[in-house]
């Protein structure tokens, strides 16, 4: 089957296995930033915006992609810039692995949430996890991201 | 999972006759069914049909069957509405990822025994509208076996004066180990308990008691100690019978202090 999809603001008409999941089409489409690791959608590591809002690639049938707009980490360089240098500077990052999907998830958070408090903060990163870090200079970034004084 | 066609149908009379065909099935949000080994002949998405909406109206407020469970959690009228329990129980299920994608449809339709949602539901006496079936209380839904269906809504009556929903999970991404809910709808107190881990039930027991009772203090202890009484409980991963028999004590009481205060 065809599905037309927006790819970090460029159309595309794709053939795709209706099996297949919106990872495996974006992967395929060579946007190989977004990573995958539980497949069950527990981990947050294969996060992209669907419309703005996340999701987890590994479970989303390509099929439902069609007639929406998806952005990974290359169609928001700029404000994964910004948030990527609070995260180096806090030591944030280790392996790297879950990134992609992190900075996607507070990058929508910021859209959707005006103000939000430490504990908003981290219920809408519960979905997002990372075994390296321990999460302390996650959400010291984070706060400084979103403009969060306590 | 193994899908074979895709559908997208443009009519509700359309997806029904599809549904009826062999190895057809409804694609909700698609995030539970993405778990199983499935074979799939027609994966019937209902995206087209208009099942995505919040309505109020003086006695009721419906929700299609397509509305997502961060909808829930952040819908301005659900979020007033009962005490606000069907927004905490959604906002209570995984992370934002997964309350994108699933469906208030694909969660009555699994009566999955860990829900939070249908507990939350049944305390406040839901109704179910199907396509062939029509409109019954999810308390019978539950206890149904029915044929293939399309739930199309969720009707909840305004007539519930006070809420609470509680839910005791080991870290925030986990399935309860189990959740309670208690409601006063048209003035009768509703208390379910459910991922125990088995499906929700009705304490009808501690209903039908409590009813009568003035105290609210004697009135939550004695719903504790009843409901932990007659539910079956059952262990798992999570924890033993035993464990989950106290812990019923204790969530139960706080839910009908909540609602009786
Ligand atoms: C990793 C993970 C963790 C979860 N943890 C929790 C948790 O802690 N607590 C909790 O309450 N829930 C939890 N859930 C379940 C979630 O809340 C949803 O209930 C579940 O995903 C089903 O919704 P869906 O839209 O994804 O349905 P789908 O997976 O699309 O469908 C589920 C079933 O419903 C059928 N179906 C879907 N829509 C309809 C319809 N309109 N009419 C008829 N049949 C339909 C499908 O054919 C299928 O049999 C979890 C889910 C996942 C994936």
């Amino acid at each position: 089957m065809k599905i037309e999809i927006n790819i970090n603001n460029n159309s595309k008409c794709i053939e795709i296995n209706p099996s297949e999941t919106l990872y495996e089409v974006l992967h395929r489409c060579g946007v190989t930033s977004v990573k995958k690791a539980c497949g069950t959608s527990s981990c947050g590591i294969c996060t992209v915006l669907l419309d703005g809002r996340p999701i987890p690639s590994c479970s989303f049938l390509a099929a439902k992609a069609d007639g929406h707009h998806i952005t990974t980490i290359e169609g928001v360089q700029e404000e994964a810039n910004s948030l990527g240098a609070l995260m180096n500077g806090e030591g944030a990052v280790q392996c790297g692995f879950c990134t992609p999907g992190f900075l996607l998830t507070v990058i929508a958070m910021k859209k959707e949430l005006s103000n939000p408090d430490e504990q908003q903060i981290k219920n809408y990163l519960v979905g997002n996890l990372c075994r390296c870090t321990g999460y302390e200079g996650q959400l010291r970034a984070v706060k400084r991201y979103m403009g969060v004084s306590k | 999972m193994n899908i074979k066609e895709y559908l997208r149908p443009d009519s509700l009379q359309q997806a029904n006759e599809l549904l009826s065909e062999n190895g057809a099935v409804i694609i909700g949000g698609g995030a539970f069914m993405h778990l199983g080994d499935l074979e799939i002949e027609k994966a019937i998405d209902l995206q087209n049909l208009g099942l995505h909406y919040v309505e109020e109206n003086n006695e009721f407020i419906e929700i299609g069957a397509m509305t997502t469970l961060r909808e829930l959690e952040m819908n301005s009228i659900i979020n007033k509405s009962f005490s606000g329990i069907l927004s905490k129980a959604a906002a209570s299920i995984m992370g934002v990822q997964v309350r994108n994608i699933a469906t208030i449809g694909g969660s009555i339709y699994g009566k999955y025994g860990f829900s939070d949602l249908l507990t939350a539901l049944l305390a406040l006496n839901a109704q179910v509208e199907l396509y062939n079936a029509g409109l019954m209380s999810l308390e019978s839904y539950l206890e149904s076996s029915m044929d293939k269906d399309i739930i199309l809504k969720v009707r909840i009556s305004k007539g519930v004066s006070k809420a609470y929903f509680e839910c005791f999970k080991k870290v925030s991404a986990d399935f309860s180990v189990l959740n309670t809910a208690a409601a006063i709808v048209k003035g009768k107190l509703r208390i379910c308990v459910g991922a125990r881990p088995a499906r929700v039930r009705l304490a009808k027991g501690a209903m039908s008691f409590l009813n009568i009772i003035d105290s609210t203090n004697t009135a939550a202890e004695m719903a504790g100690i009843l409901a932990s009484e007659e539910i079956q409980f059952g262990s798992d991963i999570r924890a033993s019978a035993e464990y989950r028999k106290e812990l019923c004590r204790t969530l139960v009481k706080r839910c009908v202090l909540e609602v009786l205060q």
